[in-house]
């Protein structure tokens, strides 16, 4: 396994190689993540993994993907999803037009618990929504949109809490194993490849969510990535970071009022 | 070598230990301490205003990329994994379950063994799984200071005797007897 200062060496050289800069995210993270990669693939230590990365493009791909933590779930803390219908959704409304940043989408589930809400409340015909991610997997999962139902139980339960209506099985097409969002929640998404890092604002968005995410990384690179946000974001426009992330360390951070303190919803004002 | 910080691990049966454990700290101790503590998603409990009761510590939740502080008592958050970064700031993290668990008390032993090496000192309480073996194990090879509650006196043994059957040099003490090193060794 490898140490700290192993991490920052093979951080270095994925930067100079490969053009990804992973150099500020969260090193308490990133070491766990490297670690289970080594588990999965066999690498007793940093030589080894080096080796394998720099020789071998297939492994470099599946490293990223890999090092990234994809887990997500429907309607991940309903309480949000409730609160951003009744503080949020009516401000939508107002507008002939809305797009919406789902940034750190991992493989849909946020962005489709989003849409589905955004049905309920019949703002979806006028609504477009990027979901982005930097890993090109969780882009493709995110296209084709199939859950494993294991774990049902636990997002009707959800669903519900958040004010669901519906029954929301209805919203997917189903075998014993897996379950398919139907194709008309597809439609009016895009799905791409975007790196918070590296890329710059490219659409004015009414609402970004970004929960989940900054958590990965240090405060130098959360604040590059809010100020990303403040510039995507028209004056009262709305964003949303995870439960457990904050503003307060942000050079944004006046330029934002608290909707919900709890549920970390924030409205652009200056 | 004097500790940075104390990290307690519970499970069932693990939060009145907790709370005779904080009641009987020696008020002039002032490093920072970390409850990682299974508990229930998407509930809000009164777990940190009990603790408060009970401490001369300000108690609060963790919330991502916050410093470590002396005289703060830290919580994991339900549903979040709680590492140590190198400059004192917490991170929080939502990967997998570990041991079924989110926190998970193994992530949070290994993380801040990492960091502190041999100045941390790592506690296993009662509970029903094996949570925190492996942590309280990698935090022993650092040369951390490692306890474990006594087996007998745990409500639910499973926990502790999961550390002692991986690790059999930890110190196993009962509630008495951790409270006592802690208020001889940490101020
Ligand atoms: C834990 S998931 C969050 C999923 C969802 N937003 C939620 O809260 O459940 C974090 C996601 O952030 C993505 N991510 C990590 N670094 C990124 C970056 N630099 N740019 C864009 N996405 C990134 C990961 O690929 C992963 O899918």
């Amino acid at each position: 396994m490898i140490t700290l200062k192993e991490l920052d060496e093979l951080l270095f050289t994925i930067k100079k190689q490969f053009d990804y800069d992973f150099s500020d995210y969260s090193k308490a993270s990133m070491l766990r993540r490297i670690h289970r990669f080594m588990d999965i693939h066999a690498m007793k230590n940093a030589v080894d993994l080096k080796f394998e990365l720099i020789n071998n493009p297939a492994v470099f791909q599946n490293f990223i993907n890999e090092i990234v933590v994809n887990v997500s779930e429907f309607f991940r803390d309903p309480s949000f999803f409730k609160s951003l219908q009744q503080k949020v959704f009516p401000y939508l409304e107002s507008y002939p037009k809305i797009n919406i940043w789902s940034a750190g989408c991992s493989f849909g589930e946020e962005t489709y618990s989003l849409n589905i809400l955004l049905k309920e409340n019949n703002l979806y015909a006028k609504t477009r929504i990027y979901a982005t991610d930097i890993s090109s997997n969780a882009i493709e999962r995110s296209r084709k949109g199939i859950y494993d139902n294991t774990n049902f139980k636990e997002y009707t339960k959800n669903y519900y809490e958040c004010g669901g209506k519906e029954s929301l099985n209805d919203y997917f097409v189903s075998d014993p194993r897996h379950s398919m969002i139907h194709s008309e929640f597809k439609q009016n998404i895009l799905f791409s490849n975007h790196n918070l890092v590296a890329d710059g604002v490219f659409k004015e968005c009414q609402l970004i969510l970004c929960r989940n995410v900054l958590i990965y990384f240090n405060s130098n690179l959360q604040n590059k990535a809010l100020e990303l946000f403040y510039q995507s974001l028209p004056i009262h426009g709305f964003l949303a970071i995870g439960k457990k992330e904050s503003l307060r360390f942000s050079s944004v951070y006046e330029n934002f009022k608290e909707i919900d303190r709890e549920e970390k919803i924030y409205q652009k004002i200056k | 070598m004097k500790s940075q910080a104390i990290i307690i691990g519970g499970s069932a049966g693990a939060f009145n230990t907790i709370l005779s454990i904080l009641g009987q700290l020696d008020k002039r101790i002032n490093i920072p301490i970390v409850i990682v503590l299974h508990r229930l998603k998407n509930t809000t409990s009164s777990f940190e205003t009990i603790l408060q009761r009970n401490t001369h510590y300000t108690v609060k939740e963790i919330e991502d990329k916050e410093q470590m502080r002396n005289g703060m008592l830290y919580t994991a958050p339900a549903d979040y994994h709680v590492l140590l970064e190198e400059d004192y700031t917490f991170s929080l993290d939502v990967s997998e379950l570990v041991n079924f668990s989110r926190p998970s008390i193994d992530v949070t032993f290994e993380s801040f063994s990492a960091v502190l090496k041999e100045k941390c000192c790592g506690i296993l309480l009662s509970g029903s799984n094996h949570d925190g073996a492996k942590g309280l194990k990698i935090m022993a090879e650092n040369k951390g200071n490692t306890i474990i509650q006594d087996c007998n006196e745990a409500e639910f043994a499973n926990m502790p005797n999961a550390a002692k059957t991986l690790y059999d040099q930890h110190k196993e003490l009962n509630t008495t007897n951790i409270i006592n090193i802690l208020n001889n060794e940490c101020y």
